[in-house]
């Protein structure tokens, strides 16, 4: 591996006079960290410069388009599902992304930025040119990351980046929040709607920024009218990316509660990306719950992901993972054991109508791609 | 089943294990089996029939998006039918009434126990022509409970909430509702067959998604576990509804008496209005069902010669 840090875009972009490119275009992308638990799911905002017009045309080749198009900036574009959505939209648009990380293996005519978000660098880029639209996925899950820096990046990075997009009048907002916002609760129905309270954080306090997150979204939504907003609240999210979800599918021998059987949603990535592809339309505003091909219980998601469960009993499992959770030997707070007991599982009527979405991977198609990496890494 | 020959200890479990169901799945089952073929014995029907004829609408992947499982529903079928024939021997009366499509029946709660809403389930499974498959809105705590969170779905039993009760009428099902709740199920025994106050809920869901609501009275609930007082501080302290006192468990008799069950199907209600009216209006709506009720339960218990005949 090459040092990231010499990298870095500034000193190749002196060098070479060009807007900074990582080098090493051929190497794929070993996505793989640790299996176990969530990895940091950093979105990074990738700016893609998206205009009607321009996605009706075909792609004129792998070369930027004139600077004078919008681009769609994404921010957190080194995560699985940002690196997924620029590899679509750069074939269309013009896309921008951010990342605190390096983005060893993008496609050449990606211009990535590997600065914080929280940096003042971020008003350069919209400065700098015009941004059609922001696409938000760089958002912290890790719950091992300390209160102070999930909420200093997912909130006052979030409010940084709605200041400067009302600044220069950035037309597009889609922020990838999640139906976990809703929080698992014993008197949920069965089907949440995108009106129904968001109550993530009343059991779980590492859920609160992201409640803000979703929260600060919405208002923008009916503060900066001009701006096309789309908050897009998916189930949980599977497939090869590293998160709670898909980390838990793959284990062998993964936990369930006791006496509890709860229905479950997933949703591989890929459609979540062609959610946000849709999203990107102009005329879309609103929010939206994103749902995958049907919904199962959770023994026989496990089943058919090929694991078997370990049934514990409730305060048992609260107790252990607790424990392991302080030992660093997990990666999953005990609070989110309450996904293994209630359901929150989303209505998707809305996405259907409004977005035009409808899931294309089958459930065996997910399953195999969850179970997929285990193999590899084992 | 064990792998002759084997040095690995445990060999040919572990590949049972793993090639399909575990042991104990396949014990439950033939046990399941075998009691559903003796339920179909002693009640002489079809079980498997009955449940192969209800209509559900599964998803994308085959599965009730609710969690309705009918090889669960089976055995539970099965016991159901023994206890609906043989322990409570209910007679059922005007089940012909119950109309095709989306219905709410709505009835009296009593017993401590939900059995009353097992008879309704059963006699429409059982009893009407085709099977109705009712799914009725069960109490926001029974989903915290351990398995009985994991068994009531998949009976198609669905958490009480207005959301839920809206998609499934919308979907044609019929529910069954006890707009009294856990205040009419813990009555005390001196209360007994005095309907309490119905919440208004059901009414609105019915205008709203134009649905006939069908009551019904249910005789011999209240007998089965008599209760002679609420004791509040447990209740709350196991934050359950109501703690009921029932001398027949401090005997030692854990099961229901065995009393006669008597389920009067009405004639449907078909309301009209708006379902965002003042509670005013509503309520002259849910007092006409409630009294409907009350002097079916009245008329029921003029009927019958005793408790247990």
């Amino acid at each position: 591996m090459s040092n990231p840090h010499t990298s870095n875009r500034i000193k190749p972009s002196a060098r070479r006079g060009r807007e900074p490119v990582r080098q090493r275009p051929s190497a794929r992308a070993p996505v793989a960290r640790g299996v176990f638990g969530h990895s940091a799911n950093l979105s990074i905002p990738v700016a893609q410069p998206a205009e009607p017009q321009r996605q009706a045309e075909p792609a004129t080749g792998k070369r930027p388009k004139p600077a004078t198009d919008g681009a769609v900036l994404v921010t957190g574009v080194c995560g699985r599902l940002g690196r997924l959505l620029v590899r679509e939209l750069h074939r269309t648009d013009r896309v921008v992304g951010v990342d605190r990380r390096s983005f060893d293996d993008r496609p050449k005519d990606i211009i990535h930025h590997q600065i914080d978000m929280r940096r003042k660098k971020m008003k350069d880029i919209f400065r700098g040119r015009d941004v059609r639209a922001v696409v938000h996925l760089g958002i912290l899950h890790d719950p091992r990351r300390s209160d102070r820096e999930r909420h200093s990046w997912n909130v006052v990075a979030f409010q940084k980046l709605l200041d400067y997009m009302s600044q220069y009048n950035v037309p597009k907002l889609v922020v990838l929040s999640g139906a976990n916002v809703y929080g698992p609760q014993p008197n949920n129905p069965q089907f949440l709607t995108e009106d129904a309270p968001l109550l993530g954080a009343q059991q779980f306090g590492g859920m609160r920024d992201l409640v803000e997150l979703d929260m600060l979204a919405q208002s923008f939504f009916w503060r900066q009218a001009e701006t096309e907003t789309v908050v897009l609240r998916p189930c949980h999210i599977v497939g090869r990316v590293h998160n709670a979800a898909s980390n838990y599918l793959r284990l062998e021998r993964p936990v369930m509660v006791m006496g509890f059987d709860p229905m479950m949603q997933v949703v591989h990535e890929r459609d979540v990306v062609r959610a946000i592809q849709l999203a990107l339309r102009p005329g879309v505003r609103g929010i939206f719950n994103i749902r995958g091909p049907g919904e199962m219980p959770l023994s026989h998601l496990i089943r058919q992901a090929g694991g078997r469960p370990r049934v514990v009993p409730s305060p048992l499992a609260r107790v252990a993972l607790d424990q392991l959770w302080r030992l660093r030997l997990s990666s999953f707070p005990s609070e989110e054991l309450d996904h293994l007991r209630y359901v929150c599982m989303v209505d998707d009527s809305r996405a259907r109508t409004e977005l035009g979405y409808e899931p294309v991977h089958s459930i065996s198609r997910v399953l195999r791609d969850v179970r997929r990496l285990r193999y590899q890494l084992a | 089943m064990a792998q002759r020959g084997s040095i690995v200890p445990f060999a040919g479990w572990r590949r049972t294990r793993l090639l399909g169901e575990s042991p104990l799945r396949q014990a439950v089952r033939s046990i399941g089996d075998r009691a559903v073929r003796f339920a179909e014995e002693v009640v002489g029907q079809d079980l498997d029939a009955r449940i192969a004829g209800i209509k559900t609408h599964p998803n994308e992947v085959g599965h009730d998006p609710f969690g309705f499982d009918p090889e669960t529903s089976r055995y539970a079928l099965a016991v159901a039918a023994l206890l609906h024939r043989r322990y409570f021997r209910t007679e059922v009366f005007g089940i012909d009434r119950v109309p095709r499509g989306r219905v709410l029946i709505v009835a009296n709660h009593s017993g401590q126990l939900p059995v009353d809403a097992v008879m309704i389930g059963s006699a429409l499974m059982l009893d009407a022509d085709p099977p109705r498959f009712p799914r009725s809105m069960v109490e926001t705590w029974t989903a915290e409970l351990p398995f009985i969170s994991t068994l009531y779905p998949r009976l198609g039993q669905v958490v009480g909430s207005p959301e839920n009760a809206r998609r499934l009428l919308r979907q044609d099902e019929s529910l069954i509702v006890f707009p009294e709740g856990a205040r009419g199920i813990s009555k005390t025994f001196d209360q007994r067959y005095q309907l309490t106050d119905f919440g208004l809920g059901f009414v609105r869901l019915a205008l709203e998604t134009n649905t006939p609501i069908v009551p019904v009275a249910v005789i011999g609930g209240e007998e089965q576990y008599p209760s002679i007082a609420d004791f509040k501080p447990l209740a709350r302290l196991l934050r359950m509804p109501a703690f009921p006192v029932m001398p027949q468990v401090f005997f030692g008799m854990l099961a229901p008496l065995p009393t006669k069950y008597r389920l009067y199907f009405g004639d449907p209600f078909h309301f009209e209005g708006d379902p965002d009216d003042d509670d005013s209006k509503i309520e002259e709506k849910v007092w006409l069902v409630k009294s409907t009720i009350q002097s079916m339960v009245n008329r029921g218990l003029r009927e019958r010669k005793g408790v247990f005949i």
